[in-house]
């Protein structure tokens, strides 16, 4: 089953064609990787797709319904959550809180409510924070949960943003970046948790560089080069796609081609 | 709210009932008229630190709001409506309790007004459309968009105030009647009914902590402050910020005229200078001199700072000292006092247990 599928995206800042013809499905339970050289729009194509800006042309759809041009408020209330390529905790609020905030669309409670602490709202509010606290566990920082979001590292700030991303109850999670600025044993542990989360039914588009581990756990890679798709495949035939290659390499293809370009892809 | 919050709204209620008891015990009660008038104002600083503090919107034009909602309740008791007293709609209001038959405090003649309460609500419901109406285009916008126009506001609501002879241009409006605003218990800065309006306005401000502090530690506060570190991201999570934003906005102005309203009455009249720009400002310095986004203190260096202000003591400075206060507190302590004071004495106490644990490991 087709979760998400994006038609012919285009996406122009004045001059500049930072996505076009960019057209791809996403399967039901799986994990694909975006993947393409610096510049290549990537980060441009998960705001098309979370709804930070409208694409210029094209249309993304979710479970056969458009939502293209929604406001990513009602993007993430339809099921896309996502993660930042720097993560964007909300550094005032306590690690619980940051991730309290993921419960927001899932929960319900306006002013009247929530300024006379009713019955009502309190349980809303426990159960708000048992699922936090749930899902912080999930990413193994639940003894951090009434540390400031500040008082976190680099990578304790990621699990944290995707632990928030959990908390809004996915259909497919957006990752953009995760593994940029952890350590070998951190990118070990999110390639574990990545497909434990997968488990659980949420499919995954991510973003990343670190090859090793995108071709370790992802289905289905799409590689963008300029804002243009030149490849789309399982990891084994991306690994072997001459035009890939290319421009990983930057070199005559067939040159590249003959020299183990699986080897320098990881 | 928690226990340490609760614990303090004991300690603030004692020490309300602790300086009637003084301003009579040392017959100095006309201290009490001005504590009553910066508990009011402190409704303003409250609400806007929601707005600024919370939410991370700064709003120059909540003079504007208190001068709406003070001006609504004065022009609507105090206009005569005579001329239409023998219409049918007239007779209905009055049965309903929206309009009133009353003597004229100067020439005795009956004039038909709007009763307090209604002209109260009437000047709730103005400001939530006035406060929708200058709130939604700036704040569906990501940055200080909303001083800007509030700021534009403010010195609309002014001018017009100045212009206007229904609400008595630069004299303003006098002869506002007392408020019952609950049977026994009366708006009015009449003298028998001082230490009762004291209460009352303290009241009004505790309850008004009390709401806003449960509201900050629930869903719609943490979407605020959320907005307030980082407005995409909280959008990528779900939150409607846009939504948020104005309902916030709307929330402090709404106290704002209700201050207003309720000073009106207890004042018996309102001039157009609080609706200056001057006012706004000052609104702005008492938050921030309170922390920004902390409500205790806001509130405490706003009755400080309203009451010497309204015993007179900055003098003709009045204004300048605020502005002052305004610069110093942003160029050296952006945080407001009390935070680096809390942190310090946290580090003291913390040092003296490390201290002694130093000296317990070593003998």
């Amino acid at each position: 089953m087709v979760l998400l599928e994006a038609f012919g995206i285009r996406q122009c800042f004045g001059g500049l064609v930072a996505l076009d013809q960019v057209s791809f499905k996403v399967q039901a339970g799986t994990i694909k990787a975006v993947i393409g050289p610096n510049g290549a729009g990537k980060t441009t194509l998960f705001n098309i797709v979370s709804g930070i800006f409208p694409p210029t042309a094209g249309k993304i759809v979710l479970e056969d319904r458009q939502i293209t041009g929604l406001k990513p408020f009602q993007v993430a209330a339809l099921g896309i959550s996502r993660t930042f390529q720097n993560p964007s905790l909300f550094a005032h609020l306590s690690v619980l809180e940051n991730v309290m905030v993921g419960r927001h669309g899932r929960t319900y409670g306006g002013l009247f409510n929530c300024s006379l602490r009713l019955p009502a709202q309190r349980r809303a509010e426990r159960e708000a924070r048992d699922f936090a606290l749930d899902c912080l566990d999930r990413v193994g920082l639940a003894w951090m949960a009434s540390e400031s979001a500040q008082a976190l590292s680099f990578g304790q700030r990621r699990m944290v943003e995707l632990a928030r991303a959990l908390a809004t109850e996915p259909k497919l999670l957006l990752l953009d970046e995760p593994a940029s600025g952890l350590n070998t044993r951190e990118t070990g542990d999110l390639a574990k948790l990545i497909g434990r989360i997968r488990q659980s039914g949420v499919t995954i588009l991510l973003v990343e560089h670190d090859m090793a581990l995108v071709m370790e756990i992802s289905d289905d890679i799409l590689v963008l080069h300029f804002g243009t798709p030149i490849a789309e495949g399982p990891p084994a035939q991306i690994q072997n796609d001459p035009k890939v290659i290319a421009v990983y390499l930057g070199e005559d293809s067939n040159v590249a081609a003959s020299k183990e370009p699986e080897m320098r892809l990881r | 709210m928690n226990r340490r919050n609760y614990f303090h709204l004991l300690l603030l209620a004692a020490a309300v009932i602790l300086i009637q008891l003084c301003a009579s015990g040392l017959n100095k009660e006309f201290y009490l008229t001005q504590l009553t008038m910066s508990a009011y104002y402190s409704l303003v600083v409250l609400g806007l630190c929601l707005l600024m503090g919370c939410a991370g919107q700064a709003s120059l034009g909540h003079g504007a709001f208190f001068a709406i909602g003070g001006y609504m309740s004065a022009v609507l008791t105090t206009h005569n409506l005579a001329v239409w007293q023998k219409a049918v709609w007239a007779g209905w209001l009055q049965r309903a309790g929206v309009l009133v038959l009353q003597d004229n405090l100067f020439d005795g003649t009956s004039q038909l007004v709007f009763t307090p309460w209604a002209a109260f609500l009437a000047a709730m419901v103005f400001t939530i459309v006035i406060a929708i109406l200058v709130g939604y285009p700036s704040l569906r916008l990501k940055g200080h968009y909303l001083a800007m126009a509030t700021l534009g506001f403010s010195l609309i609501v002014y001018r017009l105030l100045l212009a206007s002879p229904l609400t008595g241009s630069a004299d303003g409006i006098n002869g506002v009647p007392p408020w019952p605003i609950l049977p026994g218990l009366t708006v009015s800065g009449e003298k028998p009914l001082r230490i009762s309006n004291y209460y009352l306005s303290w009241l009004i401000a505790m309850m008004a902590l009390v709401l806003l502090m449960n509201l900050v530690h629930s869903r719609v506060g943490r979407a605020l402050r959320a907005i307030h570190d980082g407005e995409t991201a909280a959008n990528a999570m779900g939150i409607n910020t846009g939504r948020f934003k104005l309902m916030a906005f709307v929330v402090s102005a709404l106290l704002a005229a209700a201050a207003g309203s309720f000073l009106t009455h207890y004042n018996a009249g309102i001039g157009p200078s609080e609706a200056s720009a001057m006012k706004s400002v000052r609104y702005v310095t008492l938050v921030a001199v309170g922390g920004m986004d902390n409500f205790w203190g806001s509130l405490l260096m706003s009755v400080l700072l309203n009451f010497l202000s309204l015993r007179g003591y900055f003098g003709t400075y009045d204004h300048a000292v605020f502005g002052i206060i305004l610069i110093l507190i942003i160029s050296l302590m952006p945080d407001g006092p009390f935070k680096p004071l809390g942190n310090l004495i946290q580090r003291l106490s913390t040092n003296r247990i490390a201290g002694g644990k130093e000296k317990h490991g070593s003998a």
